[in-house]
């Protein structure tokens, strides 16, 4: 499956998974981020329902220092 | 004396706000912004790193939310889509937060405000629930359009954003303060700590400020200056000072009892 993710394109083997499976993946477990899938915030509650399709655009998202 | 700042229903001791960016380290932001004395901090929303943060410390382990308001912007933003997209993933990562800093620039080498951008994404947020701390231009009549639409709080510009210019128009700023029913207060552009006491004795009920802090040759002490200035700027303002006249008849000591 192929996800785009922060403007990158990414390959995945497995076919059909969640936004949580995806967040463990990433090594991004327990990091405080927000996700937009495809536009549209998928709210945190949510990782685990949210499933994934070929094709999708992610942002992924955190604070950092600004002024 | 209790003299709060009260924005959008919460009110705060500290009328200096201070951004987290341009530091050498976390720590450094950490030291700077204990010394600042600031309880609103901003920060940024941008793409995590993916792939080589695992362990990585971030800017929430030093300022952690609890501790702080976060106030986070929109830096970077040049439409009113993305102002507002940031601004609800910020929402989304701060648990529902709503207090948060709008700003859509127009032109990458001023970073000079685009306003018509600005009004754009104002309306959608408010609309949206959101309590907006707005920088904009030193326009009053702008400045009052963005206080009807709703946001809690106006912020115009000193001078352009990183320039350390400070106050270039106090006029046009006396006449956004007179008008406003909301906190005004200076956003950007401030140098040094004589700026942002000038802003406060101009009745701002506040100051936002980053590069002055960051960029000085040494931040910590900076941060110290400038929660000093923006105190003695505000106490002066309350305190009403004595008018200006070119010279005085009258002078301090007594005129009187002089030996002849």
């Amino acid at each position: 499956m192929q996800l785009t993710i922060n403007g990158k394109a990414r390959s995945f083997e497995e076919n059909d998974f969640s936004v949580a499976r995806l967040v463990q993946s990433l090594e991004l477990t327990g990091k405080r981020l927000a996700i937009e899938l495809n536009g549209e915030i998928v709210p945190r509650s949510q990782f685990e329902h949210t499933r994934l399709a070929n094709g999708d655009k992610l942002e992924i998202v955190g604070a950092v220092g600004g002024g | 004396m209790s003299d709060l700042l009260k924005i959008a229903d919460k009110t705060y001791h500290s009328r200096l706000l201070v951004g987290t960016g341009k530091y050498r380290d976390f720590a450094e932001t950490r030291a700077a912004i204990d010394a600042s004395g600031a309880e609103i901090i901003t920060v940024a929303i941008r793409r995590t790193n993916i792939g080589q943060t695992a362990g990585e410390p971030s800017l929430l382990d030093f300022l952690p939310p609890e501790e702080f308001t976060y106030l986070p912007n929109t830096a970077g933003c040049y439409s009113a889509d993305d102002a507002v997209r940031t601004l609800r993933l910020a929402r989304e990562l701060l648990d529902g937060h709503k207090l948060v800093k709008l700003e859509v620039l127009g032109d990458p080498n001023t970073l000079y405000p685009n306003m018509i951008e600005t009004i754009a994404a104002a309306k959608i947020l408010v609309k949206d629930g959101f309590d907006v701390m707005v920088y904009c231009s030193d326009d009053p009549i702008i400045a009052k359009q963005l206080e009807e639409i709703g946001c809690c709080a106006v912020m115009p510009l000193a001078s352009l954003i990183g320039s350390g210019m400070g106050i270039l128009n106090p006029w046009n700023l006396q006449i956004i303060i007179e008008n406003a029913k909301i906190p005004v207060l200076v956003d950007a552009g401030v140098g040094t700590a004589s700026d942002a006491a000038i802003a406060m004795e101009l009745g701002c009920q506040g100051v936002l400020m980053n590069t002055a802090i960051a960029a000085a040759r040494n931040p910590v002490l900076m941060a110290g200056a400038m929660k000093k200035a923006v105190e003695a700027g505000r106490e002066a303002y309350l305190a009403g000072r004595m008018p200006k006249k070119l010279y005085s008849a009258s002078p301090s000591s007594p005129t009187t009892g002089l030996i002849s």
